[in-house]
């Protein structure tokens, strides 16, 4: 809402400090976003008189102005059609400047030397109008300055309005917060209207459906067409509406002033003075003022004709059929109050919103329905040649009252921890227009007006005082209950360890969007089938819930290879969506971890690069379930989709399936463009954060010494290395101390389908110093064991 | 051999010994030169020997003489083996040499997202402050996103927040969770007061993501509820929250603003901390910083949980992360966020 000062000093005598005003609309709750003075930029621009218009002896469309300013008189190039001898102009002569920084000087144009010009109303940034110069009233003195001669010293308050807030959605309301604030009267004008002609019959309303219209009224008006006055031209601009004609003006005007959505039809256009309000049937069509043919539902409300042509949707916006025009001698003015939620529904529904309608959703005083069109018909007789023909017709059923809300002394104090009496509560609320009547020293019952739908309850009257009273005037305290402790569950504890065990294997974090297309989902095996989707998705791009983040993480090594840096290691948490489980409407979420790593491993200088591999991964994912001290966990070879299925292996926790990891393979990589190596790491974090651990339990370091063995078999390629191990760690019981895979090749002198691995174990007694016949004996139960278990040989 | 004669060929030695440890280049060399002049061959065993010869009264010179040679060669030896055994020691450490301001090995430690770590700072200061942690699912219906939160149908305030509906369910029942604020409602339903939580998530609009706009980023929301918490209480709190997240020369102020959920409710702004109030581009002039809204929990919140608006009173309060990361590190593009560039994670 853009209010200007000139017009919230009609109703409130505000004063002339800008900042104390700028704050008192913030600290009122209405925001100021923005503070223009559309005069500041003009300096020296007068009123002149046209005394002369000859032609330019160069130039066909030029022509040479004789004026007089005041102090002097002088001539002027102009190229302006419509300049007259006698007209009142605006003037800018050398050293005047212009909206945009631009000063002006004598100039030579085709020869003749002009001393400055002669604005139009966009050169001064008074509005649009560019094709002739600004035609201003006869009454205007030469040589006064155009800033006070126009009010163009006048400053714009560019006002959020919150929801809740219809009546500041009006020039009134704004300045009645404000007469409040600054303890200074505010005076609302009743309008004076003419009376219709005796015998007139009035416009006849059918209101089809009062839930969705509570009240409408209608008269009509003998009008005639043209511009309105230039000072409500210029408000209308500087609220922000484009001014039109006067009939068309005036609605727009009170609608400003008084929060009034008004609508005018030709009367001439409409079949009979009848309008009638009903729902639209689904599937009617209408064309609104823009141009546009809208398909309409049960759930729309039209204003139509006695022929049950549809003239406008009700409180949106008006069909082109009868609208106001330059032919238009006689019109019917509606005035109606919808109901908020209806309008709201509709306008949403078909995209369309418009100032009406902004007011009507949020619910407009259904009580100052007449002094609105009252208004705009005081307007119409002044500007408009306006008589009025009918009375007013008024369907209104049950009229809207006054609700009366208990408010109590002591709740407003405690909800706002300050200690103020019954007293100084009213004192705070009646200049909003609440009446308040006390009922002893505790409680109040106030009356609430109508133009504030927003108090229907104690605590709005709450909300009222503190914002009367001022938020810096609310005393700081903490909660005074200390029985509280802070912290952070393990989980949550956890989720941090993991982070921080990725970032130190050289992991950085990305955050990407959970929204993915279904061409990134394809290569993983998902498909808008298997996944969650959107219904109004933005993107084709971002239509699919993530149902795992490693295809979105892709697209973060995409773009990063895209910028010059392939090799990356990156890692993700966060939420996945699959579909509901059983009866469930929401997704089945979860919280993942995915690491990745791509393109070459540098060791440079001071070892080989070498690209990323899938132990790359493996090595990152132990980290974590290292951290985690995670008491199972198990890799087994399996098949993923978008992984190359002779690298991929299942991660087994607690004996359950909880994500794999793999080398990921050509399609899904393709999808992005990159290149191999790509390796990833995908787990279910809520998984392995509700894992068994590794107990927590010391154990004293034995400090005999450890006999060291090495072992290598002859392993069939059927048989998984992991298995191996696990054998020789069963046989080595209690005596091995440590095993790791040193070595794995394969050779011709092998033979075929069969691989070498080599292990190297650490035996170690926590009782004494082992002998050689004891370890020997160890040796000798870990290969029986590998050899019966797997067919594997002592190479 | 008489006296002058031992005199001067010790002379003569010491001399001789001296200009060849001048020459000698390698610790044999002055051990040989030790053996020559100190050794059992050496003048020093032949001069000796002759004492007993000599006059009584000239021997306590000869051998004054004897010590004499014995230091002066001594120390000459000493000397040049030091240099010797030094000059050694130093060639073997230049070739063994390395150049260690070439760096490590190229093992870089990773980087935690800047949102990652803003998250943890607030959420260290407002455990600090008493808090607990609480999360909840991002897709949510439509009642916990709205309507429990004093959103009806087609209340003007949904149109504040552009949603972005789920294909699951009836239709725009199940939708993605445009502020953190259903966990406010799940907390409550799941627990008792007293509650002091904050929640912090991945919330969504229907937005394009550009420099200023994304559907996705993140909100940190705080919820009080006890018996007798008042407006003052949250003001306090913010206000302590601001000092000890920005330094106490951060103030916090209030405006009034809207929100369905609370009521009284407010906006928040600090001290902006790039001019520290006087106003600046940043600031927009006005020496504040907007971070987010706040109030008291609207009755009609309590009474879609159960609680009586009566017995209990509390405040909850919310903000951007990604609005706060951009203040505080001058972030100015929110696309920055989620681009994973590796350039923009590895500067935090």
């Amino acid at each position: 809402m853009r209010a200007p000062l000139s017009w919230l000093k009609e109703f409130t005598p505000l004063p002339d400090d800008v900042g104390a005003i700028t704050d008192a609309l913030n600290q009122l709750g209405l925001e100021v976003e923005a503070v223009e003075e559309p005069g500041r930029e003009i300096n020296g621009v007068v009123i002149a008189r046209v005394l002369g218009v000859h032609p330019h002896p160069d130039a066909d469309k030029l022509r040479l102005v004789d004026i007089e300013f005041g102090v002097g008189e002088t001539q002027v190039v102009c190229g302006a059609p419509n300049v007259v001898v006698g007209m009142v102009v605006a003037y800018a002569g050398s050293g005047a400047t212009l909206p945009g920084g631009f000063t002006l000087e004598p100039r030579k144009i085709r020869g003749v030397v002009s001393d400055g010009m002669l604005c139009s109303s966009r050169e001064l940034g008074l509005g649009e109008d560019h094709d002739g110069i600004l035609d201003l009233s006869q009454e205007l003195e030469s040589g006064t300055d155009i800033c006070e001669a126009m009010g163009l010293d006048d400053v714009v308050f560019d006002v959020s309005i919150t929801p809740n807030r219809p009546d500041a959605m009006s020039i009134i309301g704004i300045a009645r917060d404000l007469a409040a604030h600054f303890e200074l009267d505010f005076t609302l004008p009743t309008p004076v209207t003419g009376a219709a002609g005796t015998g007139a019959q009035g416009v006849t309303v059918e209101v089809l459906d009062a839930q969705r219209c509570p009240r409408f009224t209608a008269r009509m008006l003998s009008v005639t067409v043209g511009p309105s006055p230039e000072w409500m031209q210029r408000r209308l601009s500087l609220a922000g509406m484009r001014p039109i004609s006067n009939v068309v003006d005036i609605t727009n005007y009170v609608l400003l002033e008084r929060g009034q959505p008004l609508h005018a039809f030709d009367a001439s256009r409409l079949a009979g003075s009848t309008l009638r309000v009903r729902l639209a049937a689904d599937g009617e069509t209408v064309t609104t003022l823009d141009g546009v043919s809208r398909s309409l539902t049960s759930a729309d409300l039209l204003v139509c004709s006695g022929d049950d042509a549809p003239q406008s949707i009700a409180g949106i916006m008006g069909c082109a059929a009868a609208e106001v025009g330059e032919q238009t001698t006689e019109i019917i003015l509606e005035a109606a109050y919808f109901d908020p939620m209806g309008i709201s529904k509709s306008s949403k529904r078909l995209g369309l919103r418009s100032e009406s309608s902004a007011r009507f959703e949020r619910g407009i005083d259904p009580n100052a329905v007449i002094a609105g069109s009252d208004r705009a018909v005081e307007l119409m007789e002044a500007f408009a040649n306006a008589t009025v023909i009918s009375e007013t017709t008024d369907q209104y059923l049950e009229p809207i009252t006054s609700p009366q809300i208990l408010l109590r002394s002591e709740r407003v104090n405690a909800v706002l921890g300050t200690t103020l009496s019954l007293d100084q509560i009213s004192a705070l609320l009646v200049p909003l227009g609440i009446a308040c009547v006390s009922q002893g020293s505790e409680n109040t019952v106030a009356t609430v007006p109508t133009f504030r739908p927003d108090i229907t309850r104690e605590i709005d009257l709450i909300e009222e005082t503190a914002r009367r009273l001022g938020l810096d005037a609310i005393p700081r305290t903490l909660p005074s209950n200390p029985d509280h402790v802070g912290g952070f569950s393990r989980s949550q504890q956890e989720r941090r360890l993991v982070a921080d065990a990725l970032v130190g294997a050289g992991l950085s974090e990305a955050y990407t969007l959970s929204l993915l297309s279904e061409k990134a989902l394809e290569p993983f095996g998902y498909d808008a089938s298997t996944s969650v989707s959107l219904t109004n998705p933005l993107r084709a791009e971002e239509s699919l819930l993530r149902p795992a983040i490693l295809p979105g993480l892709l697209g973060a090594v995409a773009f990063n290879a895209a910028q010059g840096n392939p090799d990356v290691a990156l890692f993700e948490t966060g939420h996945i969506f699959r579909r509901p489980v059983g009866d469930a409407i929401q997704p089945d979420e979860r919280d993942h971890v995915a690491g990745v790593f791509a393109g070459t491993r540098s060791g440079r200088p001071h070892d080989v690069d070498r690209p990323v591999d899938v132990y790359d991964a493996i090595t990152a994912m132990n980290t974590l379930t290292d951290a985690l001290r995670l008491s199972d966990v198990r890799v087994v070879a399996g098949e993923v989709a978008g992984l190359h299925a002779g690298r991929t292996a299942i991660v087994f926790v607690d004996g359950a399936a909880i994500g794999h990891v793999g080398e990921v393979d050509g399609p899904a990589l393709g999808v992005h463009s990159l290149s191999a190596p790509v390796v990833a790491f995908e787990l279910d974090l809520g998984a392995l954060l509700r894992a068994a651990r590794l107990e927590r339990r010391y154990s004293a370091p034995s400090r005999f010494p450890a006999s060291g063995v090495d072992l290598a078999f002859v392993v069939a390629d059927g048989i998984a290395g992991a298995d191996v191990l696990a054998t020789l760690k069963a046989a080595g019981a209690d005596l091995l101390e440590e095993i790791r895979v040193f070595d794995v090749f394969r050779s011709e002198a092998l033979g075929e389908g069969v691989r070498s691995i080599a292990f190297s174990l650490r035996f170690r007694s926590s009782e004494k110093t082992l002998t050689d016949t004891e370890v020997g004996e160890a040796r000798a139960r870990c290969i029986e064991a590998v050899s019966s278990a797997h067919g594997a040989e002592l190479r | 051999m008489n006296l002058p004669e031992a005199i001067s060929s010790l002379e003569a030695a010491s001399e001789s010994a001296r200009a060849l440890l001048a020459s000698v280049s390698n610790l044999a060399g002055v051990e040989e030169i030790e053996r020559d002049f100190l050794g059992k061959r050496s003048v020093l065993v032949s001069v000796n020997e002759a004492i007993k010869d000599f006059a009584a009264e000239d021997r306590p010179a000869a051998g004054k003489a004897i010590g004499a040679y014995r230091a002066e060669v001594g120390a000459a030896i000493a000397a040049a083996r030091e240099g010797m055994s030094a000059g050694e020691a130093a060639a073997r450490i230049e070739g063994e040499r390395l150049d260690l301001t070439i760096g490590g090995r190229p093992q870089e430690r990773g980087h935690l997202h800047l949102i990652t770590q803003v998250q943890r700072e607030l959420e260290d200061v407002f455990v600090g402050l008493g808090f607990q942690i609480a999360e909840g699912p991002e897709v949510e219906t439509d009642w916990y996103n709205f309507e429990a939160l004093n959103f009806p149908p087609g209340h003007p305030a949904r149109a504040m927040q552009d949603t972005l509906y789920v294909d699951l369910g009836e239709q725009e029942q199940v939708l993605l969770r445009t502020h953190t604020s259903p966990v406010q409602v799940r907390v409550m339903e799941s627990r008792k007061p007293p509650i002091y939580t904050i929640m912090p998530g991945r919330v969504y609009r229907r937005d394009t993501l550009d420099a200023r706009h994304s559907p996705v980023f993140h909100q940190i929301e705080g919820l009080v509820v006890d018996e007798g918490i008042t407006l003052g209480d949250l003001f306090g709190t913010i206000d302590a929250f601001t000092r000890s997240y920005f330094g106490s020369s951060i103030k916090a102020r209030f405006l009034p603003s809207y929100f369905p959920f609370t009521e009284p409710s407010a906006e928040f702004s600090v001290t902006c901390i790039f001019c520290e109030g006087s106003g600046c581009t940043v600031c927009s002039r006005t020496g504040w910083i907007e971070l987010g809204g706040c109030g008291m929990v609207d009755p009609n919140v309590f009474k879609s949980v159960g609680y009586d608006p009566e017995t209990v009173s509390g405040f909850a309060f919310g903000f951007g992360l990604e609005r706060m990361a951009q203040i505080r590190f001058g972030v100015d593009h929110v696309k920055a966020f989620f681009d994973d560039d590796i350039r923009f994670l590895k500067q935090f």
